[in-house]
């Protein structure tokens, strides 16, 4: 465990002391914020006009499916696709290029400790990410009243589907020495997983069930919705332990050719 | 110490290093001598677990790499052909991290640190980050990086290459002060170093060993007579001469000539030291004499020998007798 923190906090250090950790801040908050402001400005004139119309006997809009639905299920899980390579694009790609990977893999470490540090460390600056989003949302506590659970349906199901990614991530940046590309595999990937959940709905067939299946985004639906289900959590659960055992697999390929 | 046997390291249809066999003793600084593409760093991965054998075996302080490789990994200091760091950290962070992986406890970080980073004289750069430290300075820090843990076992992949005079010097001076303490395995293919850092050479070559000896074995071996360079100031041709007429003298040829300055090397007998010799004809002719100095067979010169194919598996076979 001790040698699993050296290597998170080395990654997470790298990541503060270069602009990717910045930028990808930067993105993130920008078009959280933009979303958010919109949403809530939408759910704010919506509101209005139901006061106006008289409203009589109508529930109250929900803040949880106005604002904060919209915000994480549509616009986020979006972005983190083309975020979330910039972020594993340098993992190993990066040790490679600089030779560092020879310290590490001759060091008195298991190549899963090495693994899991490094996924660590990407996980801790997701969850600072995180943080931010969920800032905005502290925002609504203090002028409105959304539910509790929801939200952390919400944030558990935003960690996991980051998680998600980034372990698969973290593998294609095993695949070269030049980070770009391994970005752009990524992401080149991410998409195509991401496109899965499209042609599923043009398809009802098994071939679209299973693609639905596959698909990252899909099955972040439920949490966006409040709803903690088992079978999401597993499948979330699955690809991260599938991203860290190819890591491993590759990383034992790799010693033959470095 | 370090035990190789039967080493053979492919890569695909690439045979990089074959049958190669060698010990190095405890306390022992071992020359890794090899042309470009001999097989040195492969060899040195696979030593330090960095990649596994294709055939053989490897054995660091009596932990079999492939089997134990965590604990030979503990006992084994490794800098390869690039230092590898961090170029954001500070040399300081680097150090601390390099010293956590290694398994060095919480409590004696501080300690280490202070100490390695006095051996490898890096103290004036610890807070500056390595990316921006010149070459020789980074190579230091590689250095102290490979001696953070207090290894038994010194692997050094080309410590001086791409090092400026000043600084090849300095890193020899280095692990010079580091005999004893650590039993070191060092490659190079600049050949002085071996003579001035290592106690044994193996000369490595097509991924076979070539060569195993003590620098002054190697030269002994390979040297049928003995050298001595002459400068003297006279006619070229008439010195030559007389050289060749002093007693003991087998051929004079010339080296280089400058002005009226002539550059001889004098060939003699084995154990037979034409010096005096030559001096005293060199002044009862009226020729001034600049400079007398015995050659032996240079490095680069045994280097070419064992390396170029006949000469090599002559002294291959010579030095399996001695091994024998
Ligand atoms: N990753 C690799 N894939 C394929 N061939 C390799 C690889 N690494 C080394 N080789 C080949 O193996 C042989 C030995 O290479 P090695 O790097 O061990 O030589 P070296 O003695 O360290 O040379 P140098 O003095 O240039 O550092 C060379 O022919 C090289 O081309
Ligand atoms: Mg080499």
């Amino acid at each position: 465990m001790r040698n699993v923190m050296a290597v998170a906090g080395k990654e997470l250090r790298a990541y503060f002391h270069s602009p990717i950790a910045y930028l990808v801040m930067t993105v993130y908050t920008a078009i959280c914020g933009f979303v958010f402001y919109s949403s809530t400005a939408f759910f704010a004139l919506q509101s209005f006009r139901m006061e106006a119309q008289g409203g009589m006997g109508m529930p109250a809009l929900s803040i949880n499916e106005y604002i904060i639905r919209p915000i994480l299920g549509g616009v986020l899980t979006v972005v983190l696709l083309f975020l979330i390579p910039l972020i594993t694009m340098r993992l190993y790609a990066e040790e490679k290029r600089s030779g560092t990977i020879e310290l590490l893999l001759t060091s008195p470490l298991t190549d899963m400790e090495i693994i899991l540090g490094k996924f660590l460390g990407s996980l801790f600056l997701f969850a600072v990410l995180e943080a931010l989003t969920f800032g905005y949302f502290g925002v609504l506590y203090i002028y409105g009243n959304p539910n509790a659970k929801p939200l952390i349906a919400n944030a558990l199901g935003l960690l996991l589907y980051g998680a998600a990614l980034l372990a698969l991530g973290m593998w294609f940046s095993t695949f070269t020495k030049n980070q770009i590309i391994a970005g752009a595999v990524g992401l080149a990937v991410f998409l195509i997983l991401y496109l899965l959940d499209w042609v599923s709905a043009f398809s009802q067939s098994t071939v679209g069930q299973v693609a639905s299946y596959i698909a990252l985004t899909t099955h972040f639906d439920n949490f966006s919705k409040g709803v903690i289900q088992l079978s999401d959590v597993v499948y979330y659960l699955s690809v991260i332990i599938l991203g860290v055992f190819l890591t491993a697999r590759s990383v034992e390929a790799l010693k033959g050719r470095p | 110490m370090i035990e190789v046997e039967n080493l053979t390291k492919q890569y695909g249809p690439t045979v990089a290093v074959s049958g190669v066999s060698f010990n190095v003793q405890k306390g022992e600084v071992l020359g890794f001598l090899g042309p470009n593409g001999a097989g040195k760093t492969t060899t040195m991965r696979v030593i330090t677990g960095f990649l596994p054998p294709t055939e053989g075996k490897v054995r660091v302080a009596g932990f079999d790499v492939a089997e134990e490789p965590l604990e030979a990994k503990r006992r084994t200091g490794y800098l390869p052909e690039l230092p590898p760091v961090y170029p954001d950290m500070t040399v300081v962070e680097y150090l601390a991290f390099v010293a956590r992986i290694k398994g060095v406890s919480r409590r004696d970080i501080k300690m280490r640190l202070d100490e390695t980073v006095q051996k490898c004289a890096v103290g004036d750069v610890r807070y500056r980050q390595i990316g921006k430290l010149s070459k020789g300075y980074r190579q230091r820090v590689g250095l102290a990086q490979a001696l953070i843990h207090n290894p038994e076992v010194l692997v050094l992949d080309e410590p001086t290459a791409g090092l400026d005079p000043k600084q090849i010097i300095e890193t020899r001076d280095l692990i010079k002060g580091l005999e004893g303490q650590h039993t070191i395995i060092l490659s190079t293919h600049i050949l002085p170093e071996v003579s001035k850092t290592c106690q044994r050479v193996v000369v490595i070559n097509s991924g076979q060993i070539v060569a195993v000896g003590t620098p002054d074995e190697l030269t002994r071996r390979l040297q049928g007579f003995e050298t001595v360079l002459v400068t003297v100031e006279g006619p070229a041709a008439a010195i030559i001469e007389k050289f060749q007429r002093v007693a003991g003298v087998n051929w004079v040829e010339p080296r280089e000539s400058h002005d009226s300055r002539v550059t001889l090397e004098v060939h003699s007998e084995k154990e037979k030291d034409v010096r005096a010799e030559l001096a005293r004809a060199t002044v009862e002719s009226g020729w001034k004499l600049f400079e007398l100095k015995t050659s032996g067979l240079s490095l680069e010169e045994i280097f070419l020998k064992l390396t170029t194919k006949d000469l090599g598996e002559e002294a291959a076979a010579k030095s399996e007798k001695a091994v024998n």
